[in-house]
């Protein structure tokens, strides 16, 4: 059975990726066997564990010393029915495998990616394009090897995704492109040009798996043809022969496909560094004190604590290898649609967010990694896929890197937040990323206010932005980042804040730009939080009788859920008052602007 | 309870109308801050204009306090159970101790319901609650994804419902209860027209 595209239609692509026309298709014909990968070979497994003595006699001719199911069921004179009921397993599972390709299948549409599944129970599911929340390939191993991939639709809403796994590797990252380009609201016609080339791309890659599986699907969705045929015997090798270099170069194809994103990615983790910054993490160092507590508890007679010590070690083992094969190959880059993040060394995952759909972003740094200069960032989505625990990994952005990564990153993840002007960190972003629209009202909004706050703003920004130019005095970010308090651009907490916070007071603050709210505090766990005007949700503001006394109020910033938690405890009362009336103002002219659902409608306009 | 036969007389009128707000009584602002009201006063937060907030009804306070006094009395008949059938003697103190706590609560219960307020600004919802720990929420109306109203029975006895008002995060927590039956359903009505009218992304 050819595992090859079977779900491409045979009509040759005219400019898009032929999956995206609007009609029904078909998943790879293998998917049951990818998704039931796992079962199969453990069944297989059982199988060959029971029959290891029937199989050795059969080839090496060692005499059995029966009790096996299988000389039962000889000695009974049961092998008919045996048979019998075998063949009908095999039959029933195979007829389930072929039913429940049969049923599945998808569409993408101007409006919506759909999909329709189930045997019995039929379910379709809808999600609309310009709700799209981020577009994610998943790669795992034994799919890879096979040339498949997943393609996840994300959503936002709990267990909200659209998924089509499998499909042949090649078409999704075409079918990618294309959803993000209708969901990006730019008109065919603009997009054609940059479609075709794309296609033309990959179009020479699919050419070998073109020739080799014809399995066509017509377009009104019934399958002409189920057997892939070939041209004959002797093309047969041939074919086999470039199809293997096809898998091999797929498999160690970068993620980034070149033709999308620029072609280096912003960020280049050293394996090194990921090691020592894995081994550098908190959990080291409650395992340290493990190793330690052990033997002493051992010397003790305490040796209930060994089932209590070997779990963590599982526990630990685990959490390392996880940390480590998903921060391998870990690339960012910049494109057209959003940003692009990929990782992992044998399954990959390579997720797209579209602009606009990150909800916060928060640098941290733990202690342990101070003497390093190491960052972490994390974002808010709405939409995660939740199943596998694999939510933590997708909203980690960058695994670690300095702060030079980390201000190129934040470049990629917040283009109009004229935080860092633009040609800093990264080189050519491609167009749809350029800040067309600096949200006017939102510096005009809050005047009315005629606060402190914006007195303030005006005095610092616009003196202090364009020095992030300048080499010598640090951006607005890396003061945020590392700077231990006093007047550098953030407004920060009173003297008196000290008595709720000894240490971190001095650095407890915030910053305004045009369209995001810096948030910054922790001493010996740095942390600043980064929120987007026209993400926030609503913004509270609490007092409770502490604060009261030392006249000072918390400002909460609500975005969607998330690891990253934008609030601020201790700033003085009057200015978090004015802070909380600013936001709410910022956030509403931002909403009203945010045209950022149909990103690439705003090059239409021009 | 003079006040609240007073406000449930002007919260007959439509609350929608700005103008009706504006004529109603400034209290909100003085009464949570009546014990020290000069020294308090200057280290509260005070955010959105104190004239224009919408109190819930004063019949609300009935409700909360038929809670209260049910999970007084239960946590009363426990502590009593333990004391009488268990014969022990400490039971009593902490029996004591709970009915103190409740009958505290239950002073301050008027205070607190006074405390929940809502502004329709033009173009966020404020809201505010609580007197030792305040909380202020300001949301756009645009954020909404969507209203809920639901009925307690003693709410439904009394005519109240509450109305939640749910973004897409789930810290925003806006959550007005005590409102009369015909007001909530305007005031969601009032909200959805609005939201519509400044649809915002997620």
């Amino acid at each position: 059975m050819s595992l090859n595209d079977a779900a491409a239609p045979g009509i040759p692509s005219r400019g898009t990726s032929n999956l995206a026309d609007g009609e029904w298709h078909r998943l790879h014909p293998a998917t049951p066997l990818l998704k039931g990968g796992v079962a199969l070979i453990a069944i297989t497994g059982i199988v060959i564990a029971n029959l290891r003595e029937r199989l050795v006699e059969l080839f090496f001719g060692v005499p059995s010393y029966g009790g096996d199911p299988i000389d039962e069921i000889y000695n009974r004179g049961a092998v008919g029915w045996a048979l019998l009921v075998i063949l009908g397993v095999l039959l029933i599972v195979m007829v389930g495998f072929y039913l429940s390709w049969r049923m599945h299948s998808f569409r993408v549409t101007e409006e919506a990616v759909e999909v329709r599944s189930g045997i019995l129970f039929r379910t379709n599911r809808k999600a609309r394009l310009d709700r799209i929340q981020g577009v994610n390939i998943d790669r795992p191993l034994l799919p890879r090897i096979f040339g498949a991939a997943k393609l996840e639709v994300g959503v936002a809403g709990q267990d909200a995704n659209v998924q089509l796994a499998y499909l042949g590797s090649s078409h999704t990252d075409a079918l990618r492109r294309d959803i993000l380009r209708l969901a990006s609201g730019m008109r065919q016609s603009a997009a054609a040009p940059t479609g075709g080339a794309a296609t033309a791309a990959t179009g020479t890659a699919a050419a070998a798996t073109a020739e080799l599986a014809p399995g066509t699907v017509s377009a009104d969705g019934t399958a002409a043809g189920q057997e892939p045929h070939t041209s004959g015997a002797h093309g047969l090798a041939a074919s086999a022969g470039a199809l293997i270099t096809q898998r091999a170069n797929e498999f160690l194809a970068p993620e980034l496909d070149p033709d999308a994103a620029p072609p280096e990615s912003v960020v280049h983790i050293p394996p090194l560094r990921l090691i020592a910054s894995i081994a550098a993490s908190g959990f080291t160092l409650v395992l340290i004190a493990l190793v330690v507590a052990v033997p002493i508890a051992l010397a003790n007679q305490q040796y209930w604590i060994i089932f209590g010590f070997v779990p963590a070690l599982i526990g630990g083992a685990s959490y390392y290898i996880n940390r480590f094969t998903k921060g391998l190959r870990y690339t960012i880059a910049g494109t057209a649609d959003g940003v692009r993040v990929g990782f992992g060394l044998l399954s990959t995952s390579n997720e797209t967010i579209p602009p606009g759909r990150i909800h916060a972003i928060a640098v941290t740094q733990p202690l342990l990694w101070r003497p390093f200069g190491w960052w972490t960032i994390r974002i808010n989505t709405a939409g995660h896929s939740q199943q596998n625990g694999q939510n933590a990994s997708n909203t980690t952005v960058l695994p670690v890197g300095r702060i030079d990564d980390v201000e190129r990153v934040l470049a990629l993840l917040l283009p109009e937040s004229g935080l860092l002007p633009a040609g800093t960190g990264f080189t050519a972003l491609a167009p749809g990323a350029v800040p067309v629209e600096p949200p006017a009202p939102t510096a005009e909004a809050p005047t009315e206010l005629s606060n402190v706050l914006s007195a303030e703003r005006s005095a610092e920004l616009p003196a202090e932005l364009p020095s992030a130019d300048d080499a010598a005095i640090p951006s607005l970010i890396e003061r945020g980042l590392v700077s231990k308090g006093g007047a550098d651009g953030f407004t920060n907490s009173p003297r008196r804040a000290a008595w709720l916070r000894p240490f971190s007071w001095r650095r407890t603050g915030f910053a305004l730009t045009e369209n995001t709210v810096l948030l910054r505090h922790g001493v010996v766990a740095r942390e600043l939080a980064l929120v987007p005007f026209a993400r926030m949700q609503s913004v509270g503001a609490t007092q409770g009788p502490i604060q009261r006394r030392l006249r000072l109020g918390s400002v909460h910033l609500h975005t969607v859920a998330g690891p990253v938690s934008a609030r601020l405890t201790t700033i003085d009362h009057t200015v978090a008052a004015e802070l909380f009336e600013t936001l709410g103002a910022g956030a509403v002219a931002s909403g009203a602007n945010d045209t950022s659902h149909r990103w690439g409608s705003r090059q239409d306009a021009q | 309870m003079t006040h609240d036969a007073q406000d449930a007389g002007s919260r007959d009128t439509e609350h929608t109308e700005t103008n009706n707000a504006e004529v109603r009584e400034p209290r909100m602002h003085e009464l949570p801050t009546s014990p020290a009201p000069e020294a308090d006063a200057a280290q509260r937060l005070d955010l959105g204009d104190p004239a224009a907030w919408h109190r819930v009804s004063p019949k609300y306070l009935v409700v909360e306090i038929i809670g209260t006094v049910i999970g007084g009395l239960l946590f009363c008949a426990g502590a009593a159970a333990v004391w009488i059938l268990g014969d022990q003697q400490w039971a009593l103190w902490v029996l004591i101790g709970i009915a103190t706590v409740f009958i505290v609560t239950l002073t301050v219960e008027p205070r607190r319901v006074r405390s929940i307020g809502y502004q329709l600004r033009a173009d966020d919802l404020l809201f505010r609650r609580g007197i030792m720990f305040q909380r202020f929420v300001s949301v756009p109306y645009g954020r909404m994804q969507l209203v809920d109203i639901t009925r307690s029975p003693v709410a439904r006895a009394l005519g109240l419902a509450e109305l939640k008002f749910v973004t897409a995060a789930a810290a925003t927590g806006v959550i007005i209860p005590g409102l009369p039956m015909d007001e909530a359903e305007a005031l969601r009505d009032r909200l959805v027209a609005l939201a519509e009218s400044r649809r915002a992304g997620l």
